[in-house]
C-alpha cells in the first residue's frame, strides 16, 4: 500500500486527531460518571443533544458551530431538568425517568430534522449516530511543518479546534476541582458538610458531561460518545484503585482506542487487499471495549483471572481465622 | 472441606436422631461474601417449639446465616436440613419474614395483595387469585390488627404497619418453621406487642421461630433460646445457658460496657 | 389530510395498512405489559443494552442470508441473528455485573456501545458489497412501517399477541418476583426461571419491534407506557392494563401518522405519541399527576389554615393571615370587623373540643395516633368509633391521677 504523506496529513491525521480528542474529552469526565454510577447519563446526553443541534441550525440558518453548540447545551440542560422533574413527581427510578426523556428528545430531533427539510444539507440521523470522522479533512497540508504554519492553522477543521478547546477546558476543570470532585463522588454528604455543595458539583459535572457530549457528538456521533464516556474509565478501574492514576490511565486507553480503532478501520481492509474502509467510529468503540474486556479478565488485582488465582492460593494455605 | 479441616469446635453431628427430626439442623455452614468469610463453620440445631433469638454485633453474619439457611445465597460448605430433609424439599414448611428495608414499598400493591402472596404457593403456578383467597388473606390481616388497612397502598403504611403486613403474609402460609429478619426494627410499641403475641401463639401451636434480634435487653424476655454469633458461633442453647455475660463478651468484645452486661444478666435472671 | 388520517385509523386504507396498524397496536400492547415488569424489577435500562446489542446480529444475519440465499433481506435470518446477539448482550451485562467491580450501569453502557459499534462496522462493510441490497437495514435503526411486508406485519401481530398472553398468564408470578425475590425464593418459587422468562419476553418484544420502532428508540416502548401508567394507579393489575392501553394506542396512532408521512421514521412518530400520552398522565392523572398533587397539597393547606385559625380564635385575639380571615369570612364564621358570628362561636367551640379529643387520643394511644394519617385533619367523630371517643371524653373530663 502506498500512502503519500499529503494524503495522510489531509485525511488521516485530522481524523486521528479528532478521534483522540473526542476520546479524551469524553473519557475524562467519564471517570466520575462511572464512579458515581451515572454512566448512562453519557448515553442519555448523546441522544438528547440531537433536537438542540437541529433547532440551533434552524434558528441560525448556518452550520456554524456556536448556535448548534448552544442549542445542544440547552437541550441537554432541559433534559436534565425534565429527568429530575419526572423522577421526583412520579417517584420513578432515575433510569426509567432517563429512558422516558432521552427517547422522547431523540424522537423529537428526528421529527424536526425530517419535517423541516434540514436533513440532507449537513445533518441526518445516521450522521448523528455514527458521526463523520472520515470526512474531517485538513486541506493544505503537504508536510508536517505545515501544521503549525499560519496557512495550515487557518485551514484547521472546526471540529479539531472545537474539540481541542473543550478538552483543554475539561482538563483544567478536573485539575482545578480535583479535590472537590473526588470527595463529592466518594461521600456527597461529607462534601457538603465540608462546605463543598455536592449538589452544585453534581450539576457542574452534568454540564461538563453535556459540553463534552456536544463537542464530540458532531464529529464522532453518539455511539462513540457513549463508548468513550464509559469504556476508558471502566478499563482503568480494572488496573488501579487510585483516582488520579485512574484518570491518567483512562486517558491513555482513550487515546489508544481512538488511534488503533481508526487505523484498523481505515487501513485494515487495505492490508487484506480489499479496497474499502470500515466505519471508524464503530471500530473505535469496538477497540475500546476489547481493551476493557481484556482488562476485565487479565488485570492483576481486579480481573477475574487474577482474582481466581488469588482465591485458589488462599484456599490452599490454611487461613488464620 | 476447609471448614472441616479448620474446625475449631466439635460440631453437632447430624446423625443423631434428635438432629434428624429437628426443625432446623445445620452442620458446618460457611458462607463468604465477595471472598470474605461472613459465617464460619456454624453448627446449630433448633429446638422443637422454640423461639430462638439470633444475636450478635453488626456484621456478625446474622442475616447471612438466615439467608443461607433458607438456601437464598450459596454456601461454601455445610449441610442444612429442615425436619430431616433438605431445605428445597421442605419449602412448604418454611415461612420467612425478610427485613423491611429489602423491598420497594412504592410497589403498586395493597396490604391485602402482599398478604395474598403468602397463599401463592397454595394457589400454584398460573392459577389466578380467587375471592376465597382474598378473604383468607384478610383474616390473617385481622390477626395482626390490620384489617382496616387492607386496601391501602403499602407505601402509605407506617413502618410498624408494614412489618405487620409482612408478618401476616408469613402466617398466611401456615408453616412450621419461621425465619424472621429483625422484625422489631423501627416499629412502634403496639406493633412490638402484636409481634410478641404472634410469636407466643406460634410457639403454643408447636412451631419454631428463628429470629434475628438486635436488642439484647429484650432478647431474654421475648425468646427462650439463643444463638450468639460473631462470624463463628459463640454459643447456642436455652436462653439461660447461652445468654451469659461471658458468651456475650466473647461475641461483642469490648463493644459492650460492663454496666450494660450486668444489666442484661439481671434481665436474664442470673 | 385529516380525512386521510381518519381513513387510516378506521382501517379503511387497504388490507396492508390495516395489518401494519394492527401489528403495531398489538406490539405496543405487548411492550406495555412486559415493560411494567421490567420497570418494577428495576431493569428498565437493560432493554437499552438488549436493543443496541441486536445490531451485529441483524447485520450478521443479513450476511449469512446473503451467502446462503442470495438476498440479505430474509426476515427469519435477521430475527434469529438479532435474538442471538441480544441474548449474548444480556449475558455479558450479567457477567460484567457479577464478576467485575463495575456496577450495572457501566455494564449496560459497555455492552450497548460495543455491540452497536460492531454493528455499525459491519453495516459499513455491507455497504461496500456489490449487491447493493443493504437498503432496508437502516430501517432497523429508526423503524419503518412503510417498507413493511404484509407477512412481516402478520408475524409481528401474532407474536405480540402471544407475548401479551404469556405475560398476563404469569402476572401473579412476575409480580411476586418483582416485589420480593428473596421471599419468593424462600417459598420455593423458581426465581431465576421466572426472571429468565421475563427477560425472554422483553427480548422478544425488542426483536419483533425492531422493524416498527427501530433499535434506537424501542426502549421507549417498554419504559414510557409503564411509567405513564404508574401515575394513574397503585394496583399492579390496573397498571398492567393502563400500560398495555397506552402502549397499544401509541403504536397504533404513531404508525397511522407515519403512514401519512412516509419520509418520517415510524419510530419517531410512535415515541412522540407515547410521549404525548405520558405528558397527559404526568399532568392529569388523578392519583399522582402533577395537578392533582398540587390541588391536594393546596386543600391540605386550606384545611390546616382553617383549623389553626379557629383554634386561635378560641384562645382570644389572634392575628389572622389574609387567607385565614378570607376563608372564615366566606364560611360565615367571622363578621367583616373580625368578630365571631353566632355560627362562628359554635364552630370554634366544636373545633376546640375536637382538637382536645385528638390530643387526648395522641397521649392515650400514641402509636395508633401516629399510624392514623388523618390525625387532626378531619373531625374525630368521622374517624374513630363512638366507644373510643366516649373513652377519650371521659379521660378529658376526669383526668386520671395515676401518672407516676
Amino acid at each position: 500500500m502506498d500512502l503519500p504523506l499529503a494524503d495522510f496529513l489531509q485525511i488521516d491525521f485530522p481524523a486521528l486527531l479528532v478521534a483522540s480528542l473526542a476520546g479524551l474529552c469524553c473519557g475524562l469526565p467519564g471517570n466520575f460518571l462511572v464512579l458515581r454510577r451515572q454512566s448512562l447519563i453519557g448515553d442519555a446526553m448523546s441522544h438528547v443533544v440531537l433536537p438542540g443541534i437541529v433547532v440551533g441550525y434552524l434558528l441560525s440558518g448556518t452550520l456554524d458551530t456556536l448556535p448548534m453548540l448552544l442549542g445542544a447545551l440547552g437541550a441537554a440542560l432541559i433534559s436534565a431538568l425534565l429527568i429530575e422533574v419526572i423522577r421526583r413527581l412520579g417517584n420513578v427510578e432515575p433510569g426509567a425517568a432517563m429512558g422516558v426523556v432521552f427517547t422522547s428528545m431523540f424522537a423529537l430531533g428526528v421529527l424536526i430534522l425530517e419535517q423541516t427539510g434540514a436533513s440532507g444539507v449537513h445533518l441526518d440521523v445516521e450522521h448523528a449516530l455514527y458521526g463523520n470522522l472520515e470526512s474531517t479533512l485538513w486541506f493544505g497540508l503537504t508536510d508536517w511543518s505545515d501544521i503549525l504554519s499560519a496557512d495550515g492553522l487557518a485551514q484547521m477543521p472546526g471540529s479539531i479546534s472545537r474539540l481541542g478547546g473543550v478538552t483543554l477546558v475539561v482538563l483544567l476543570v478536573i485539575i482545578l476541582f480535583f479535590k472537590e470532585l473526588k470527595i463529592s463522588t466518594f461521600d456527597p454528604a461529607m462534601a457538603t458538610s465540608l462546605g463543598f455543595n455536592a449538589r452544585y458539583i453534581s450539576i457542574g459535572l452534568i454540564v461538563m458531561t453535556a459540553t463534552s457530549a456536544v463537542a464530540a457528538f458532531d464529529a464522532v456521533g453518539s455511539i462513540l460518545v457513549i463508548a468513550m464516556f464509559i469504556c476508558p474509565a471502566a478499563t482503568a478501574r480494572m488496573w488501579t484503585d487510585k483516582l488520579s492514576s485512574q484518570i491518567i490511565l483512562s486517558s491513555v486507553f482513550a487515546l489508544m482506542s481512538g488511534c488503533l480503532g481508526y487505523l484498523i478501520a481505515a487501513f485494515g481492509p487495505f492490508l487484506l487487499g480489499e479496497n474499502y474502509a470500515l466505519n471508524a467510529a464503530g471500530m473505535i468503540a469496538v477497540v475500546a471495549c476489547l481493551l476493557q474486556a481484556f482488562s476485565m479478565v487479565f488485570a492483576p488485582n481486579h480481573g477475574t483471572m487474577g482474582r481466581f488465582l488469588k482465591q485458589r492460593k488462599a484456599l490452599q494455605e490454611p487461613a488464620e481465622i | 472441606m476447609i471448614a472441616k479441616l479448620l474446625k475449631l469446635q466439635p460440631s453437632t453431628s447430624l446423625s443423631t436422631d434428635a438432629a434428624k427430626k429437628a426443625p432446623l439442623a445445620i452442620d458446618g455452614l460457611s458462607v463468604s461474601y465477595h471472598h470474605k468469610p461472613v459465617v464460619w463453620d456454624l453448627s446449630f440445631v433448633a429446638p422443637e417449639k422454640g423461639l430462638v433469638a439470633v444475636v450478635g454485633p453488626n456484621g456478625a453474619g446474622k442475616s447471612t446465616f438466615i439467608k443461607a439457611a433458607l438456601g437464598l445465597i450459596p454456601k461454601l460448605s455445610g449441610e442444612i436440613t429442615v425436619y430431616g430433609k433438605p431445605v428445597d424439599k421442605q419449602r412448604k414448611l418454611i415461612g420467612y419474614v425478610p427485613q423491611r428495608g429489602s423491598v420497594d414499598w412504592d410497589f403498586p400493591a395493597s396490604a391485602l395483595d402482599v398478604v395474598t402472596m403468602g397463599l401463592y404457593g397454595e394457589i400454584g403456578w398460573l392459577k389466578p387469585v380467587r375471592k376465597g383467597h382474598k378473604e383468607q388473606a384478610l383474616s390473617y390481616l385481622e390477626k395482626v390488627g390490620m384489617a382496616d388497612f387492607a386496601d391501602r397502598q403499602i407505601g402509605q403504611l407506617s413502618g410498624g404497619q408494614q412489618q405487620r403486613v409482612f408478618l401476616a403474609r408469613a402466617l398466611a402460609q401456615d408453616a412450621s418453621l419461621y425465619f424472621m429478619d429483625e422484625p422489631f426494627v423501627g416499629v412502634d410499641a403496639a406493633t412490638e406487642r402484636a409481634i410478641i403475641n404472634v410469636l407466643k401463639k406460634l410457639k403454643d401451636q408447636g412451631k419454631t421461630v428463628i429470629c434475628v434480634h438486635h436488642d439484647l435487653q429484650s432478647a431474654p424476655d421475648y425468646f427462650d433460646h439463643a444463638l450468639i454469633l460473631n462470624v463463628r458461633p459463640v454459643a447456642s442453647g436455652p436462653m439461660h445457658e447461652a445468654f451469659t455475660s461471658e458468651n456475650l463478651q466473647r461475641a461483642y468484645g469490648g463493644r459492650l460496657a460492663p454496666s450494660e452486661l450486668s444489666g442484661l444478666m439481671s434481665l436474664a435472671g442470673q | 389530510m385529516l380525512q386521510e388520517l381518519f381513513d387510516i385509523l378506521t382501517f379503511q386504507s387497504g388490507y396492508n395498512t390495516n395489518v401494519v396498524l394492527l401489528g403495531a397496536g398489538l406490539l405496543g400492547t405487548a411492550g406495555g405489559v412486559v415493560g411494567v415488569f421490567s420497570l418494577l424489577r428495576k431493569r428498565a435500562l437493560i432493554s437499552d443494552a438488549i436493543s443496541h446489542a441486536t445490531l451485529p446480529g441483524i447485520t450478521l444475519g443479513f450476511l449469512v442470508a446473503l451467502a446462503l440465499t442470495g438476498t440479505g433481506k430474509s426476515l427469519p435470518f435477521l430475527m434469529v441473528g438479532s435474538t442471538l446477539s441480544g441474548i449474548l448482550g444480556v449475558l455479558l451485562v450479567q457477567w460484567i455485573k457479577d464478576n467485575t467491580r463495575l456496577p450495572e450501569d457501566s455494564a449496560i453502557g459497555t455492552v450497548l456501545s460495543s455491540f452497536f459499534g460492531l454493528g455499525v462496522v459491519l453495516m459499513s462493510y455491507i455497504q461496500t458489497l456489490k449487491s447493493g441490497s443493504q437498503a432496508g437495514l437502516e430501517s432497523y435503526l429508526l423503524g419503518s412501517t412503510a417498507s413493511m411486508l404484509q407477512s412481516e406485519a402478520e408475524m409481528i401481530a401474532i407474536s405480540a399477541l402471544a407475548i401479551t398472553m404469556l405475560a398476563v398468564l404469569f402476572m401473579k408470578e412476575f409480580g411476586l418476583v418483582c416485589f420480593d425475590p428473596d421471599y419468593a425464593a424462600s417459598r420455593g418459587w423458581a426465581v431465576s426461571k421466572i426472571d429468565l422468562l421475563m427477560m425472554a419476553l422483553l427480548l422478544a418484544v425488542v426483536v419483533i419491534g425492531l422493524k416498527t420502532v427501530g433499535l434506537i428508540l424501542i426502549i421507549a416502548l417498554v419504559i414510557i407506557p409503564p411509567v405513564a401508567a404508574r401515575f394513574w394507579t397503585d394496583r399492579l393489575g390496573v397498571m398492567v392494563a393502563i400500560s398495555a392501553f397506552t402502549g397499544g394506542m401509541s403504536c397504533y396512532l404513531g404508525a397511522a401518522l407515519s403512514a401519512l408521512t412516509p419520509d418520517l421514521p415510524s419510530g419517531a412518530t410512535i415515541v412522540l405519541t407515547a410521549t404525548a400520552l405520558f405528558t397527559l398522565s404526568l399532568l392529569f392523572a388523578p392519583k399522582r399527576g402533577v395537578i392533582a398533587t398540587a390541588l391536594r397539597q393546596f386543600s391540605f393547606r386550606l384545611k390546616i389554615t382553617r383549623r389553626r385559625a379557629l383554634l386561635s380564635l378560641n384562645k382570644g385575639q389572634p392575628t389572622l393571615s389574609f387567607l385565614a380571615s378570607f376563608l372564615l369570612k366566606r364560611e360565615g364564621v367571622l363578621n367583616s370587623d373580625h368578630t365571631l358570628t353566632e355560627k362562628g362561636q359554635k364552630t370554634v367551640a366544636t373545633m376546640s373540643r375536637d382538637q382536645a379529643l385528638w390530643n387526648q387520643y395522641l397521649s392515650d394511644y400514641p402509636e395508633e395516633a401516629f399510624a392514623q394519617n388523618r390525625w387532626s385533619l378531619a373531625m374525630i367523630t368521622d374517624i374513630l368509633p363512638r366507644d373510643l371517643i366516649n373513652e377519650l371524653e371521659m379521660s378529658i373530663d376526669s383526668p386520671k391521677k395515676e401518672i407516676g
